[in-house]
């Protein structure tokens, strides 16, 4: 069972498990998918990649961002069948600036970061066959 | 500047408000009296004088300027002679009304005038003497003298007024000049050495001050915006940008000996990362950021940015090189405070003291607690009390003692409600801490080869080193230079929605005092808030022109066992709801970290949002033994303005901040907080 008590202002609320087993009857507001404030996930409304998105870590910013953004550009637009088949040039360009920084993008790393990156991506149904080509080319 | 315009206003007012008030058509009239007042008889007018001049400010001088107005006998006395004790009243009516007009300490001086009503026989009896034409032409002589002497020196006065203010103006402008010139002078004489490039480059599009978390988040925001982009990193900590978080947390319960060479902190589920956001080799050096192909981020360590021109989009630095900008953020944080009782103590307390915020701080601390005996900490707020137990953690194994005093009545007082702050304090103290609430520091002095710290209420506490914990001043220096504002309420620059203070200039971090369109005007000191508002200003400075939206966070981990996250103005003044469930063994910090597989709480809010990671099958949960009384074991308290949710604390409940963000941005009136708890099922992991 739960109880209330009072202290001055503040309100102290105990309640049990079975208290808190009815559903809420509190009223959120309904969220507005395009709207330009809110944060956004790492495709926005638009279609296009957001760069920014936390969830990239310091991929896109780094001394091989541009080279990461070309390659991610062109696996994201990419309509082959094998999704990011004719997108090697970028990646193996993106792999040889990332060895020039080992400190900075780890081997063992590398490829959980575009795992991540490539799952994040809920349209893509050829996630598997993308992480296949990048353990081929690296 | 104030003070110049400020003397060349006060004469100005006074004399516009002369004319179109009372004073201007007494003024005309005795004006035209001008003859007529010199019929007066010199014992009357010279007392009158007296009185104009004893006029307080600007009456003064308008009085000496036109004695004859404010005698306004004149004016009222046509006709030499002739009804002068009638003409005396009403010169004294007109004066009266004159001095109400003007500014009120103008009043006694109408009393002055009226004085010579006391003596009406006098006058009276002075104005019987007619045809003394010697007397008269030698009174013309010494009110014409006066008059014109007055004048005179009125003109002067505001002649040189005039003359001293545009000398000061161009004198600062000459100043400005040099220094403008002097700088790059330098800067020339550097370049013309035989390098390609200069170490400092003389232009860069973004820059940044400060060189902490707010910086960094811009400048990776900056990076990811803008392709190419080219970001200078000025710096007063010679160290590389990182994150303070862990410097009262996680490296003290490292179990590496060379933690404070490493900086590195092996997390509960084994992901070890160093405090810096990246490695040295991220960065671009300063003198080839001009010139690299993509651009990239270059940081200025160990370098002060002291003057901002504004005007002319550009910065000086503390060795006199300038730096010109397109776009500008200042992020200086800000600087611990200190305990006035403590400055006033002398130099050899103030070797035993430590500030603590930066890695050096962390650094000698760690060495101070391997070596004496006992710390005290001041200061109950969360950097306070996280030091407290982190110390108290090694006071178990050191056999050091921990104490730590605050004003308020426990710890985190200014942030929970009672009920919580006490159950903090008590566990604070269990975590090996010696806390003395109610505590107000009078005085420190060293004794022996130890600190003597004397409180306010007679109570006196011996130890060898102390830490101050007691705020955080913004660092606004460049404020003046800059001629941008600071809050009076907050402190920090005063900044719009967008983070913006002027066209080309942003402030994040500790030292924005910024607008909040849900929770209106604050300045947050916070990790998170630095992230998300150096991530906006970055955002910002690339053109998005986004107001500060997304909501952050903060949290706070006493030991390893209590835990909270909040959002929002979380402030113990307002009134709060708090709904509490038990709490179980698996509602610790520790296994929040271990089911979302991320090192740091800091991590998995700000960094990896979509990762998602299994969790791992945990061991089933054993309620505690509820202590005397409640066990506030975990539970959500609401913080509540005008019935409004503007802040919740997550206590020992984590992983659900995304729907407390929600509540906060809805900013809706909940009739029944307790169905809002639902939501945040309490009673799960």
């Amino acid at each position: 069972m739960s109880y209330c008590r009072q202290e001055g202002k503040d309100k102290i609320i105990f309640v049990t498990k079975e208290d808190h087993e009815t559903p809420s009857s509190a009223e959120l507001v309904a969220d507005d998918p395009d709207d330009p404030y809110e944060e956004q996930g790492l495709i926005l409304p638009n279609g296009d990649i957001n760069w920014n998105c936390p969830c990239l870590g310091g991929m896109a910013s780094g001394p091989c961002g541009e080279q990461f953004k070309s390659a991610f550009s062109c696996f994201h637009y990419s309509t082959e069948e094998i999704k990011g088949s004719d997108c090697v040039d970028q990646f193996r360009a993106m792999q040889e600036c990332m060895q020039k920084y080992p400190d900075l993008y780890p081997q063992e790393d590398e490829n959980e970061e575009k795992e991540k990156s490539s799952k994040d991506l809920e349209d893509t149904p050829v996630e598997a066959s993308f992480a296949k080509e990048e353990k081929g080319s690296s | 500047m104030g003070v110049e315009s400020s003397r060349r206003r006060r004469p100005g007012p006074e004399a516009e408000e002369r004319l179109p008030g009372g004073g201007c058509v007494t003024g005309r009239r005795r004006r035209s009296g001008r003859n007529m007042a010199a019929a007066a008889p010199p014992q009357r007018r010279r007392r009158r004088r007296a009185g104009a001049r004893e006029g307080v400010g600007g009456r003064g001088q308008w009085g000496a300027g036109r004695p004859r107005v404010r005698r306004g006998g004149g004016g009222g006395r046509s006709g030499s002679g002739r009804g002068e004790a009638g003409g005396a009243m009403l010169c004294c009516r007109l004066a009266a009304l004159g001095a109400r007009r003007r500014l009120r300490p103008l009043g006694p001086a109408a009393v002055l005038q009226c004085h010579h009503l006391r003596y009406p026989s006098r006058s009276l009896m002075s104005s019987g003497v007619p045809g003394k034409a010697g007397s008269n032409l030698l009174f013309y002589l010494i009110v014409g003298g006066t008059v014109t002497g007055a004048g005179a020196y009125v003109y002067k006065t505001l002649r040189e007024n005039k003359e001293r203010f545009t000398s000061r103006v161009t004198t600062i402008t000459a100043r400005s000049q040099e220094n403008a010139s002097s700088p790059s002078g330098a800067a020339s004489r550097g370049s013309a050495a035989p390098e390609a490039h200069p170490e400092v480059p003389s232009h860069v599009p973004f820059l940044l001050i400060g060189g902490g978390t707010a910086a960094f988040a811009a400048a990776r925001s900056i990076r990811a915006r803008d392709p190419g982009a080219r970001v200078l990193i000025v710096s007063e900590d010679p160290a590389l940008p990182y994150m303070r978080p862990p410097l009262s947390k996680e490296l003290w319960f490292s179990d590496d000996p060379n933690v404070t060479e490493t900086l590195r902190f092996k997390q509960w589920n084994g992901k070890e990362r160093s405090i810096y956001f990246q490695p040295p080799s991220f960065y671009v050096p300063a003198r080839d950021l001009p010139f690299v192909e993509n651009g990239g981020v270059a940081v200025l360590c160990g370098k002060k940015v002291v003057h901002m021109d504004v005007r002319g989009n550009m910065v000086k630095l503390s060795d006199g090189t300038q730096i010109s900008y397109d776009k500008c953020l200042i992020a200086t944080g800000g600087s611990p405070r200190n305990l006035p009782a403590i400055e006033r103590a002398g130099k050899e307390v103030q070797q035993r003291l430590t500030l603590f915020r930066k890695v050096e701080d962390f650094k000698s601390l760690e060495k101070i607690s391997r070596q004496v005996k006992s710390i005290t900490v001041i200061g109950g707020g969360f950097l306070g009390s996280e030091l407290a137990c982190a110390l108290g953690r090694r006071a178990r194994t050191r056999g050091l003692e921990v104490i730590q005093l605050f004003p308020e009545n426990g710890n985190m007082g200014k942030v929970l409600p009672e009920y919580l702050s006490n159950w903090t304090t008590e566990k604070v103290r269990r975590e090996g801490v010696n806390v003395m609430p109610n505590a107000v520091v009078k005085s420190v002095s060293v004794s022996g080869n130890r600190l003597m710290i004397k409180l306010k209420d007679g109570r006196k506490v011996e130890t060898d080193h102390i830490v101050a914990a007691v705020g955080l001043e913004p660092n606004v220096e460049l404020a003046k230079s800059a001629g941008l504002e600071v809050d009076s309420d907050f402190g920090g620059f005063r900044v719009n929605a967008e983070l913006q203070a002027r066209s080309n200039i942003w402030v994040a971090g500790d030292a924005a005092c910024f607008y909040d369109i849900k929770l209106g005007r604050r300045r947050v000191e916070h990790h998170d808030h630095a992230v998300v508002s150096g991530r906006l200003a970055g955002e910002n400075m690339t053109g998005a022109a986004k107001p500060y939206w997304h909501q952050s966070m903060f949290w706070s981990d006493l030991g390893p066992d209590v835990g909270y996250e909040a959002i929002g103005l979380v402030d113990s003044t307002l009134p709060t709801v708090g709904v509490f469930a038990k709490a179980t063994a698996k509602d610790t910090p520790k296994s929040a970290t271990e089911q979302s597989g991320t090192g740091i709480r800091s991590e998995s809010e700000t960094e990896a949002e979509a990762s998602e990671v299994p969790t791992s099958p945990s061991a089933s949960p054993m309620p505690h033994v509820p202590k005397q009384g409640e066990d506030y074991g975990k539970g959500v308290v609401f913080y509540l303005r005008d019935k409004v949710v503007v802040g919740i604390v997550l206590w020992n409940i984590f992983n659900r901040m995304p729907i407390a963000r929600k509540i906060i941005k809805d900013g809706e009136e909940h009739a029944d907080l307790n169905e809002v708890a639902k939501l945040f099922n309490i009673h799960e992991d």
